[in-house]
């Protein structure tokens, strides 16, 4: 039994090796195929690693917000305290940071340049201000929503204001595009399916004659199938690599423009390439995809191939 | 071993090839199928090997009818028959001795043992010092003897052949001949399809003529007894006379 078993293994070895050898005789054929597979394969992956790179880079805006809670302009610094007080004693907040009225004016002067038309005003227009920080648990949209409407009830405050819609803009769109994305993927997949399948067809036109030989001397049709998977297997793992090269030469030539564009905003962001992980995925999806189109031209027209 | 039975067989395009033809062949038998081209004698052996089925009739190897044969036991089914090509059939991106390999590979014999028995077949054949050639650095001959090592390399109980000497001069013809007639004398049952007649008088063997689809003529050594050895007997007289003339 074990020695079946290592016939059957060396038998698929062979084929293996065998298969990789014959499309090396025509290697140009061989590398357009695979060139052709490396950029359906390299458009979508691209695509993902930008979409990636973006959610890393907006995914602690999420986290980020405060909700700035105008008190009442007649709440005085005790009760502004007092507030500030309760609301460090409630559990979905991580800090409050009080800033006065007076405080407030005089950071506006400084920062706005505007003093001299400030110094114009008898009375200070400005509120005192309690800015609340959720902590990360509640931080989720729904948390932030359900915070705003309990600081907003409770006595002497004026507004509370929560800026999450752009944010919430952000996400709808990126969410758009990872279907778009998903989307290319699965056409541009299919494509390579087709692509493969059509090569193998025309291989199996080639070798016509040699297949009719196979069956006169009672080879099946998984027999005669087998190098041809073998076939696809190498136009996906070689399509695959392509791809992988292409995306991670796309990266390089950004990873410096959008590194500068990053530091202009004070950003230490840096764009990501793929993984090891997700590369090895990449590779066993062009693996399975070159496979698959394999399968079923082979399948088919292998099928047909009856010597006469 | 083989065994007609009132087989008819109708192509596509309307030709009818057969029209009712009916023989036996024993186990152990050398049999030549004769009669000029377009008798018959390329379907009878393509209704053997499978690759054709009757329109009508019955076909038997090994006592099975194989009109029980589903596409699925085809592969199988061909592993018990070695066919010989008149145009061999090799394929010629691989050595010699991987193309006599290639039914020991498909019927997954372990590697030791398919070298063992492919040097034995090609030493049955006498070459065995070109197991590394290509088959198109041969001569028309060795390729055909290169056929006949990989239709016999798998031990088959049946060798069956079409015109194995058609595209060879006559010493060779006479060669390969005497090939089959030493797998015969192992006991291996050798149907050959040959319009040569004048190389199977030098073969005291069974013959089954064949003309425009029907089997006009059974002669040979190994005939049936009564009524069909009778009719044979005359037949075989009149396969005699026109071969003569």
């Amino acid at each position: 039994m074990f020695g079946g078993l290592q016939t059957w293994l060396a038998r698929h070895a062979q084929t293996l090796v065998g298969s990789l050898g014959r499309m090396t005789q025509h290697p140009l054929a061989t590398l357009m195929t695979m060139a052709v597979i490396a950029v359906a394969l390299a458009l979508p992956l691209f695509l993902n690693v930008l979409l990636q790179n973006t959610r890393a880079a907006t995914a602690n805006w999420n986290q980020a917000f405060d909700l700035s809670v105008y008190l009442d302009k007649k709440t005085g610094s005790g009760r502004t305290e007092e507030l500030a007080k309760q609301l460090r004693a409630r559990p979905d907040v991580a800090a409050v940071r009080v800033i006065m009225a007076d405080q407030a004016l005089a950071d506006f002067r400084d920062a706005s340049g505007f003093g001299k038309a400030l110094d114009a005003l008898t009375d200070n227009p400005l509120p005192n201000t309690l800015v609340v920080t959720p902590t990360l648990v509640a931080s989720s949209p729904e948390g932030t929503g359900a915070l705003k409407t309990s600081i907003a009830a409770m006595p002497d405050v004026e507004t509370v204001q929560l800026d999450t819609e752009w944010v919430q803009r952000l996400n709808a769109m990126l969410d758009i595009l990872r279907r778009v994305v998903w989307l290319t993927g699965g056409l541009l997949d299919l494509s390579v399916v087709l692509i493969v399948g059509n090569t193998i067809r025309l291989d199996i036109l080639n070798r016509r004659a040699e297949i009719e030989v196979m069956k006169l001397v009672g080879a099946t049709d998984g027999f005669a199938r087998r190098p041809f998977l073998y076939s696809g297997v190498w136009y996906g793992l070689g399509g695959g690599l392509g791809a992988l090269i292409v995306v991670a030469i796309a990266v390089a030539v950004l990873a410096g423009p959008i590194a500068h564009l990053a530091g202009l905003y004070g950003s230490p962001f840096r764009l990501r390439g793929l993984g090891l992980g997700s590369a090895l995925g990449i590779l066993g999806l062009a693996v399975g995809l070159g496979w698959l189109g394999s399968w079923l031209a082979a399948t088919r027209h292998i099928r047909a191939v009856e010597p006469t | 071993m083989i065994r007609f039975d009132q087989v008819h067989k109708r192509y596509p395009n309307g030709r009818e090839a057969l029209a009712g033809v009916s023989f036996k062949i024993d186990s152990g038998e050398l049999a030549f199928l004769t009669g000029h081209s377009g008798a018959g004698k390329s379907s009878i052996l393509k209704l053997i090997a499978l690759i054709e089925r009757p329109t009508r009739g019955q076909v038997f190897i090994n006592n099975q009818n194989t009109a029980s044969i589903k596409p699925r036991g085809i592969p199988q089914f061909r592993r018990l028959i070695g066919v010989v090509f008149q145009d061999h059939k090799l394929l010629h991106d691989r050595p010699v001795a991987d193309n006599v390999a290639l039914p020991l590979i498909i019927a997954g014999v372990p590697k030791r043992e398919i070298d063992k028995r492919v040097r034995a077949a090609l030493d049955q054949v006498g070459l065995l010092s070109k197991e590394k050639c290509r088959p198109l650095e041969l001569s028309t001959g060795e390729q055909q003897r290169v056929g006949i090592a990989r239709a016999v390399v798998a031990r088959p109980a049946l060798l069956i052949a079409d015109e194995p000497t058609g595209n060879l001069d006559p010493d060779l013809a006479l060669e390969v001949m005497q090939l089959f007639k030493r797998f015969n004398e192992v006991g291996v049952t050798v149907v050959i399809a040959t319009h040569d007649v004048h190389l199977i008088d030098r073969f005291a063997a069974r013959r089954i003529v064949l003309d425009d689809g029907r089997v006009t003529a059974q002669t040979g050594p190994l005939l049936q007894t009564g009524a069909a050895a009778a009719s044979s007997a005359v037949a075989s007289s009149a396969a005699a006379t026109s071969a003569a003339s």
